[in-house]
């Protein structure tokens, strides 16, 4: 069991990720779309949305700061345990009642819309289940402990999660961890499993050539498409 | 010089009666499918009226188009790459599906199932957005010909405009109102401010024909488009979760057909042409500092395709023969460059729209005739374009951001062929003075009177096709080469994907209702027995 859950799901989540990825791009770009039903309602989605969506990138810039930088890196910078925990304690804190109340605003706000309601698809209620499992049990876990300097994830989630790029997974070292963070891990790695397959997708068409590209874009009919036919090969024309 | 051509109209709305043909007509081909139920690619508005979206031209709040930044530059009014960027988890500035109007259908069904009883039975409208019965209270042309304009006419940000300017000279009183229609399809502007706002690279300008569209495929619902125009000219299919808009009827356009709301257009008021313009100079006409110069400033940008230097930089930059001599005919580029008498729809926005609009004369002429004055007789129709009903300070607003003297010229030309011609009708001897009044030769006047009054189909659409070398395959069918069954989509592959209903890939379903040539003879022959 303990190797399935932290040796095998993680990389089956991956692979689920990636070639779900692969295949919507090469077979479903058309649906790949935020699905936005701001033109339904929007006044509680202009201040829910950015609340959500800010709260849910600190989070994940939180689980990439505590998962991958190695304590020996933070302390090397002269940052101490017990600062570092202050900080994510309430840094965590904050972000994660941040993506909480925003998506509660707009889980209400879906259900109580009727075109917003009606426009919402099973696929979505399955994600919203997952998505907002993952954040309250995140939030529990990391509440329920607030002695001194809250639950030591450091010293074993962390290391598991950075052995599992060595391909070399140290599952013993999940064996101690409260149960709250094995859940909370459990469906943080299916939601990443869902990603490619939900409207989660958008998350990875973030535009970020916008900001260099030029802003007026020409482009031209695909000639594979409809057009002239290309030139035969020949003699080249007189004059060119 | 980088010349590049551009497909672009010019909609005649002296002749335009409001009948709506060319909605209707672009609906059943465009936006007749679900998430498109409030969409119309062409509409046709009363003016003065809100337009649809509502208040569409208020940019105070709408925030569409380009504006100078303090440098003098283009920016665009909703905010630059970075704003956009940190906003885009909502749009603020999105207009609600009710601003357009909620669509509805009829609960038809109750007409036929209607238990027995002593009530007639009826079909009650139901709301397209949630199922639910609804009251109507808005649709795209509920002001329709001055519809309500007493409570709503107010509203119309032109006639604050106006009013600002001039004031008390648009009233609503019914003695004192004035109207016209104004139908209005996708800009297709040379500077469009909706590609610049897209963030994902999804809308793009055709190089071959100017044509601007949205990759459906590369569309990921960010919706900055729809804010980005200042037409609101670009929708959100609220199905599908992507933008759509006018598509200028590429399909027909690439084999030589007039778009379908001109091919449809009972009036026959609408005109298609090449112009060749300087992609070059786009820009810094567009950042001319007084907004009442930019009609010149983009008239500027064109270029004559009878001056041979241009016809060789055109040759150079790849533009095909058929479509430089296209430029040589055109009606656009006649009614544009040569007379003058056409004037783009706000200019201010800075976009450099490519659908052109010849004023209204002929609320003008009517009021005359009202009076009991002879409403053709070139002396009253001078006098009466300054002093009548249909104010020149509100036609201003729309087509040359105020400046009254584009559109004074226009009507006058537009009143001295008039007067010109009704001489020649009635054999009498035209007086010279008349068109020289307005700088024009009278063959000149002639041409001109062929062209808006005669209207020949050849005359009114003259479209290079976009494949001469490939012209066979083109007429004989656009039926894909394969099986219609085979394509994702097709009859047979039923059922709903796992994102939903509008997932997956679809090809539109190409089929072509008759032959080109049968088409066309049926469509210019003079006699019956001809087609």
């Amino acid at each position: 069991m303990n190797v399935f859950l932290w040796g095998v799901l993680p990389y089956a989540a991956f692979a689920l990720l990636i070639a779900g990825l692969i295949w919507r791009h090469r077979y479903d770009r058309f649906g790949w779309t935020t699905r936005s039903s701001q033109v339904y309602e929007s006044k509680l989605l202009n201040i829910a949305s950015p609340v959500f969506h800010y709260g849910i990138l600190f989070v994940l810039a939180g689980h990439l700061i505590g998962l991958f930088v190695p304590a020996s890196w933070t302390q090397a910078i002269g940052v101490s345990e017990h600062a570092y925990h202050l900080f994510s304690l309430y840094g965590g804190t904050l972000a994660g009642v941040l993506a909480v109340a925003g998506i509660g605003i707009l889980i209400y706000r879906r259900r109580t819309n009727a075109p917003v309601f009606r426009a919402t698809t099973a696929n979505d209620k399955v994600m919203y289940v997952f998505l907002l499992g993952a954040l309250l049990l995140g939030m529990i876990a990391k509440l329920s402990d607030t002695s001194g300097n809250g639950y030591d994830y450091r010293s074993t989630i962390a290391p598991w999660a950075r052995s599992l790029f060595t391909l070399n997974p140290k599952t013993e070292l999940m064996e101690g961890v409260p149960v709250l963070y094995h859940v909370h891990a459990v469906v943080g790695m299916v939601l990443i499993a869902l990603v490619p397959y939900t409207r989660l997708v958008h998350m990875f068409s973030a535009p970020l050539q916008y900001l260099t590209r030029p802003y007026v874009v020409y482009r031209s009919r695909d000639p594979r498409q409809l057009g002239p036919r290309p030139d035969r090969r020949g003699w080249e024309r007189a004059g060119s | 010089m980088r010349p590049m051509a551009q497909v672009a109209m010019v909609m005649n709305l002296d002749k335009c009666i409001g009948c709506h043909t060319c909605s209707v007509t672009c609906k059943q081909a465009w936006t007749n499918r679900r998430g498109m139920e409030y969409v119309w690619f062409n509409n046709v508005e009363t003016r003065p009226g809100q337009g649809y979206p509502r208040r569409y031209e208020d940019q105070e709040r709408w925030r569409g188009g380009w504006e100078l930044n303090r440098r003098g530059a283009l920016k665009l009014k909703a905010g630059g790459r970075f704003r956009k960027l940190a906003g885009i988890f909502s749009n603020p500035r999105l207009p609600e599906i009710k601003d357009y109007y909620e669509p509805w259908t009829y609960d038809y069904k109750n007409l036929t199932d209607a238990p027995l009883g002593t009530d007639y039975p009826v079909a009650r409208p139901v709301s397209q957005l949630d199922g639910k019965p609804m009251k109507i209270g808005w649709s795209s042309n509920w002001d329709d010909s001055l519809g309500g304009a007493p409570a709503y006419g107010d509203l119309d940000p032109m006639v604050e405009r106006t009013r600002q300017q001039a004031s008390e000279k648009v009233r609503f009183a019914y003695e004192e109102t004035f109207m016209f229609y104004l139908p209005r399809i996708c800009e297709h502007c040379l500077n469009p401010s909706c590609v610049a706002s897209c963030p994902s690279g999804a809308m793009y300008k055709r190089a071959e024909d100017g044509i601007v569209l949205v990759d459906q495929d590369r569309c990921r619902g960010w919706r900055m488009c729809v804010t980005g125009c200042p037409y609101k000219k670009v929708y959100f299919n609220h199905r599908t979760g992507k933008a759509e808009k006018c598509t200028f009827c590429y399909p027909r356009i690439e084999v030589g057909q007039p778009t379908v709301c001109s091919e449809t257009c009972v009036g026959r008021l609408r005109y298609l042409g090449v112009v060749l313009y300087d992609a070059d100079k786009v820009t810094e006409a567009a950042e001319t500092p007084d907004e009442r110069d930019l009609y010149e400033a983009q008239l500027g940008v064109f270029l004559d395709p009878e001056d041979a230097e241009v016809r060789r930089a055109a040759e150079e930059a790849g533009i095909p023969f058929d479509w430089i001599e296209a430029a040589r005919r055109s009606p656009v580029h006649a009614l544009v460059s040569k007379y003058r008498v056409a004037l783009p729809l706000h200019p201010e926005y800075r976009t450099m729209p490519m659908v052109w609009y010849i004023p209204p004369l002929s609320p003008v002429v009517d009021a005359l005739t009202e009076t009991g004055h002879d409403g053709e007789d070139a002396d009253n129709l001078f006098g009466a374009i300054d002093t009548l009903r249909i104010p020149l300070e509100y036609l201003a607003e729309l087509f040359t951001a105020g400046d009254t003297g584009p559109v004074r010229a226009s009507l006058e030309k537009l009143a001295a062929m008039r007067a010109h011609m009704r001489s020649v009708n009635l054999g009498e001897d035209p007086d010279p003075a008349v068109c020289a009044g307005v700088g024009m030769r009278p063959e000149e006047v002639e041409e001109m009177y062929r062209l808006l009054a005669i209207a020949k189909y050849e005359e009114r659409y003259v479209i290079p096709t976009a494949a001469v070398g490939d012209a066979h395959r083109l007429e004989a069918s656009a039926l894909p080469d394969t099986c219609s069954l085979d394509t994702d989509g097709g009859p047979g592959m039923g059922g709903d994907g796992p994102f939903g209903q509008d997932s997956g890939r679809r090809r539109l379903p190409l089929v072509p209702v008759e032959n080109f040539h049968i088409l066309r003879r049926r469509q210019t022959a003079d006699d019956e027995r001809e087609v």
